[in-house]
């Protein structure tokens, strides 16, 4: 298992190298930084002085490898916006969001598993078929347009919830519940056809012809088996996740790293940019480390492998 | 069949918008702003859908809408199955660190939100379809070439293909005349589940302000103008998703049914 690990957190470095190079390389194309630095007034010479003070004429590898030891420091610059340190205004930000991937990832466990257990035992059942269409609709409705209707019909209808913030717990309900949405019916889905094939193998005609309880078949057996693939899924769903954080937050006015990305994109706050895509990389490859991790206990075949 | 039908109504109402539509998608009629739909009490079937902030018809704006759709969501699954296919035939035949650097990359692009990256990427380059649907490309690609390289490896040793060499049959000819047709099966069903990405791709960039430039009518951009009319004009913001959803919802249910038909085994 150390091993396995071991070269899955190596690959893992490389995407997060690959990854800031891409976005630093497009930033770099994405038009001269030096004109966002200096007021409209520079003269040309002053515009030359400070590419020349800030490395800009550098090669681009140069100036890459400038900041991966910078990032790895932890200085990513300054914030053209905020004027802070760019670190700062993401890791100020980075707990709402956070907080919001895990309440949406709760969300969508609390409902695509009971979800797509009952729609595999109970098949071809009216509730299999509701379950499905819902599932399907999960994945095909885009999350901006269901929190809108959200926010319609909870606030500005029923005036139960909040538009947008994070003051109190009732804020977060319906962010959470449209960011995980597309993964509760992922879940759902994988979880049906999985447990379809399991429930279908001799060893649970074996538990059933034991004389165990059905639940326990279910439980005991189908669904540990048909869930571990699920969980290898989760991790990509995080990182979906987090791309949908982006637009989720925009909607309801959250306080996250995805919102302040967007505004940083549209500002030309290229520092923010920068180390947003740094701190969202070692994220990531964090938590799929830790699903690794867990996929690892759970199917023990592949620590034999 | 469902999804069949509507793929073929969406596509149909894209081709006659000029025909179906009472206005020109960006005809302003102030006087007239903010009108509800027909069965809407203070609608009229002028403006059968309503209108929007400056009195835009939004049947027309959604037809046109759908056309634009339509264009990106097809350019860029065209773009993606080109780049896709190619770049997963040249890493599963060739191999080695040809491989290794094609999987390497695919690898980079797959571990990371793509939303971000097109967001990157549609500030750098800036609206415009073509933008769009090279971003559309772009998200697609990897996909692909996956799983083109994925059955190339297991067709490459097969014994037609050393014939053909033993024939003084040339790489080119062997990856495009006898490799390539055996993976067009998984590649069509692939193809029609990424459209449907694409087209939610597309919305979510332009509802960003990110997507096609301003003056051009989307789905997304007539969702985005919603949120902000919502309590007075809630239609500007239930239509256009409806639109997006029913679209996405046949282009799915086309691509499960595709993949039942062509090989119910596939892993896609």
């Amino acid at each position: 298992m150390v091993g396995y690990l071991a070269k899955r957190l190596s690959q893992s470095l490389i995407a997060v190298l690959g990854i800031t190079l891409i976005v630093f390389l497009v930033l770099n194309l994405a038009g001269d930084p030096v004109q966002l630095m200096l007021p409209p007034s520079a003269t040309k010479a002053d515009m030359e002085e400070m590419r020349e003070k800030m490395g800009f004429n550098d090669p681009i590898l140069v100036q890459y490898g400038r900041f991966l030891k910078g990032a790895v420091a932890g200085d990513f610059g300054r914030s053209y916006n905020y004027s802070e340190p760019a670190l700062d205004v993401v890791l100020e930000r980075l707990p709402a969001t956070l907080k919001l991937t895990a309440a949406a990832m709760a969300f969508a466990l609390v409902i695509g598993i009971p979800a797509g257990v009952i729609s595999a035992v109970r098949r071809g059942s009216k509730s299999d078929a509701a379950i499905r269409v819902l599932a399907l609709l999960g994945q095909c409705m885009p999350g901006f347009w269901l929190g809108i209707m959200l926010i319609l019909l909870f606030s500005v209808r029923l005036h139960w919830l909040p538009t947008s913030g994070s003051e109190g717990w009732k804020s977060i309900l319906m962010p959470a519940f449209t960011l995980g949405v597309f993964t509760a019916a992922t879940i759902t889905r994988l979880l049906r056809s999985n447990m379809l094939d399991v429930m279908n193998k001799e060893y649970i005609d074996v538990a059933k012809s034991k004389g165990l309880r059905a639940w326990s078949v279910v439980m005991k057996h189908a669904f540990k088996n048909a869930m571990s693939s699920v969980i290898t899924v989760l991790g990509m769903q995080i990182a979906t996740m987090l791309g949908g954080a982006v637009i989720i937050e925009t909607v309801f006015g959250w306080p996250g790293v995805g919102r302040l990305a967007v505004l940083s994109i549209t500002n030309s706050d290229f520092m923010v940019v920068e180390a947003i895509v740094f701190i969202l990389a070692v994220a990531l490859v964090l938590i799929n480390l830790i699903v690794d991790i867990l996929y690892c206990v759970i199917n023990p075949r592949v620590q034999l492998q | 069949m469902l999804g069949l039908i509507i793929i073929l109504a969406v596509l149909l109402s894209a081709l006659a918008a000029p025909l179906l539509s009472p206005r020109k998608p960006d005809e302003q009629d102030i006087m007239n702003k903010f009108s509800p739909p027909a069965w809407s009490a203070g609608g009229d079937m002028v403006h059968p859908l309503g209108t929007d902030q400056l009195g835009r018809d939004a049947l027309s704006r959604l037809l046109y809408g759908s056309r634009i759709t339509l264009v990106i969501s097809f350019g860029g699954t065209l773009f993606g199955v080109a780049a896709g296919v190619l770049l997963g035939a040249v890493s599963g035949y060739y191999g080695k660190w040809v491989d290794a650097l094609i999987m390497r990359i695919v690898d980079i692009q797959l571990s990371f939100p793509f939303t971000l990256l097109a967001l990157f990427i549609a500030a750098v380059l800036g609206p415009g379809i073509r933008n769009i649907i090279l971003i559309a490309g772009i998200s697609s690609w990897v996909r692909y070439a996956r799983v083109v390289r994925g059955e190339i490896l297991s067709i490459k040793e097969m014994e037609y293909i050393e014939a053909v060499r033993a024939l003084g049959g040339d790489d080119l000819r062997i990856i495009l005349r006898h490799i390539i047709p055996n993976v067009v099966s998984p590649v069509i069903v692939l193809a029609t589940l990424e459209l449907a990405k694409i087209v939610l791709m597309e919305a979510s960039l332009s509802y960003l302000g990110m997507g096609v430039p301003i003056d051009i009518p989307t789905w997304g951009r007539m969702l985005a103008d919603g949120r902000q009319y919502m309590v007075s004009a809630p239609w500007m913001a239930i239509l256009p998703g409806l639109c997006i959803t029913i679209t996405v919802l046949g282009v799915n249910l086309l691509g499960d049914w595709l993949r039942d038909y062509l090989d119910p085994k596939l892993d896609i």
